[in-house]
């Protein structure tokens, strides 16, 4: 009886009423659970009905052309025929020319930011690599236009269309203005990113993956390919937003690449991408049809973009499977 | 051999520890041979510094060929510091530097004209948490033998990498997935890859720091075994906080403290009859 009841003593203590909070009760609780549920449920609703007005807004196109909107090449609003694969083949291939040029120098650069530059360098350099990245893309633009086109036009392709015109890829004649450029402008663009991104993994990787590499006798290049493959999930990870980026980059492309609705196999001629013919060619969109060609192709670039991520997951899944024991 | 008899009656700690050390004297019998052995690492008033911190204070050793030797003392005395000199790991520490002289087969390590590379080759190491690189069990011994350019065909190459996995007491439990990721092995399997890995690249010494810290008493054991069993082809030199393992496998001892090298003797006479205090106390566990 004794016990029974210090027992109860100590339970009493347990559950004596602790000092009153602000938001502390089940209820509270509660509201908070819907509060944050329902925020998550917004975003995810605001992305269907998206879609969905995308799709609304869209309807006279896709009924009247169907699937060949995507594999038509002919865009002649005053025909009122719309065809969107120049614009596909636009914005795909400036964006992968994009991508081989800024690969090389961001990892060089991210390289030699985590394993060669002295410490009190590293700050500055990595600073100044972001701050590209804050610049507005319309200043790029005009950059583009007035220093790199006539660049372009008077050093690089002269010499590229010598050495290289009999390749259908480096075909004259060259205005200044296209793929190639713009392919440029855009690399700059996304440097700071995959440069940001690799630097962040390679610092992340354990210093004794690069010590036992050193240790079986491995040189500093070979310790630094060991830290790489370790890094790698990482970089793709950045080269993929790097990407995403470049596919939707709207202004300072637009400013360069020539706008012309044309598919040519040479990187010197003048393309068109998708979103520029979206910016370019909405307000001149006088009638329904043209406007709702215009949102299928926004619909077009989406399924892109969302397909370049998808298949970004699929990869780093891949490569990271083995990580986890 | 030397590895602690599980089933041995013991009826107290202390006779305990008398009997393990009896064991290590017996497996010893030979001590004029040993004492003949060459001298394969030596250090000759070796300081080191950490940008204006001295972190060892003229150190002078000496370690015979084919021998475990184990390095004890409290954290950061200095002891895993020394390991990293005699294979120039340190180098890679931008503030580091290195007075005195480490001699491998009477060569000075730190001379201008040394390869560090090839150095670095012939000093192997397996350090204390362990390293498979995020490659397949097959590459990662393959890696230290292309770098190297040790085999001269895919058939050579194949054995090298079976015959360093059977050398390190791995090739039974791997030999049906060498294709796997080596990240996929238990930890203990793991660190046995390392070794694996440093073997294949045929060094003269294999330095290790705390190879099993991170590992459970049975992973350890058979890491302990391992390493008694290489002592038959290379000198093996090993950093421990663990006495009883120092005890078990170790045919010299080196006592560190501070930054200096208190004592360095046969393992059975530093647990035994230490010549200093200082090693008498930490031994015994008056600190540490």
């Amino acid at each position: 009886m004794e016990n029974l009841q210090e027992a109860t003593k100590t339970d009493n203590l347990i559950l004596a009423p602790r000092k009153k909070r602000w938001l502390m009760s089940p209820s509270a609780d509660k509201a908070f659970h819907t509060l944050t549920k329902s925020l998550a449920l917004f975003l995810f609703t605001l992305v269907i009905a998206l879609v969905a007005s995308m799709i609304y807004n869209s309807r006279l196109s896709l009924s009247r052309f169907g699937l060949s909107f995507v594999f038509s090449s002919t865009w002649d609003p005053v025909k009122e025929l719309f065809g969107a694969l120049p614009f596909v083949y636009g914005t795909l291939v400036s964006s992968i020319t994009a991508l081989i040029i800024a690969i090389p120098i961001s990892l060089g650069v991210a390289i030699f930011l985590t394993e060669e530059c002295p410490y009190k360098l590293r700050p500055i350099v990595l600073t100044l690599v972001e701050l590209l990245a804050a610049i507005p893309s319309v200043a790029y633009g005009l950059w583009g236009i007035f220093v790199l086109v006539p660049f372009m036009r008077n050093y690089i392709n002269p010499v590229l269309e010598k050495g290289l015109g009999f390749l259908p890829l480096f075909k004259g004649p060259s205005y200044g203005i296209g793929l190639l450029t713009s392919g440029m402008i855009l690399a700059v663009m996304i440097v700071p990113i995959i440069t940001a991104i690799s630097v962040n993994s390679l610092n992340s990787v354990l210093p004794s993956q690069r010590e036992a590499a050193l240790a079986l006798g491995a040189t500093r290049w070979e310790a630094t390919q060991i830290v790489l493959l370790n890094a790698r999930s990482g970089i793709i990870g950045g080269i993929i937003l790097g990407l995403g980026r470049a596919l939707g980059e709207t202004m300072a492309v637009t400013m360069v690449i020539g706008n012309r609705p044309e598919i040519s196999l040479s990187l010197l001629a003048p393309s068109y991408t998708m979103a520029s013919v979206i910016a370019n060619e909405f307000t001149e969109a006088t009638y329904d049809l043209y406007l709702h060609a215009l949102i299928e192709i926004a619909i077009l670039l989406f399924i892109i973009t969302f397909i370049v991520q998808a298949f970004a997951q699929l990869l780093i899944r891949q490569i990271s499977k083995g990580k986890k024991s | 051999m030397l590895v602690k008899n599980r089933n041995m009656e013991n009826t107290s700690l202390e006779s305990k520890e008398v009997k393990e050390v009896k064991e290590v004297k017996e497996s010893k019998e030979n001590k004029e041979e040993a004492k003949n052995l060459k001298v394969e690492v030596e250090a000759e008033n070796l300081n080191f510094f950490y940008g204006e911190k001295q972190a060892l204070y003229s150190i002078n050793l000496k370690i015979p060929e084919k021998s475990v030797t184990a390095f004890i003392g409290p954290s950061g005395c200095g002891k895993s510091t020394f390991l990293r000199t005699l294979n120039r790991m340190n180098d890679i520490i931008v503030s580091a530097r290195v007075e005195g002289k480490i001699l491998l087969n009477n060569q000075n390590i730190y001379a201008p004209n040394v390869d560090v590379v090839d150095l670095r080759r012939r000093v192997g190491m397996v350090f204390q948490k362990s390293t498979p690189f995020p490659k397949s069990i097959f590459d990662n011994i393959v890696y230290g033998i292309k770098i190297n350019k040790l085999a001269n065909s895919r058939t050579e190459l194949q054995q090298m990498v079976e015959q360093a996995l059977k050398q390190a007491a791995l090739w039974d439990e791997v030999k049906d997935r060498l294709n796997d990721s080596a990240l996929a092995l238990s930890g203990g399997q793991q660190q046995r890859l390392c070794i694996a890995r440093t073997l294949a690249v045929m060094p003269e010494v294999i330095l290790m720091d705390e190879p099993c810290s991170a590992l459970d008493p049975i992973a350890t054991e058979k890491i302990e075994e391992l390493i008694v069993e290489l002592r038959e082809k290379y000198t093996v030199i090993i950093v421990t906080h663990n006495m009883q393992q120092a005890s078990r496998v170790s045919d010299y001892t080196a006592f560190f403290l501070l930054g200096q090298l208190i004592e360095f003797d046969e393992t059975e006479k530093i647990f035994t009859y230490p010549k200093e205090k200082k090693t008498e106390d930490y031994i015994t566990g008056r600190f540490g």
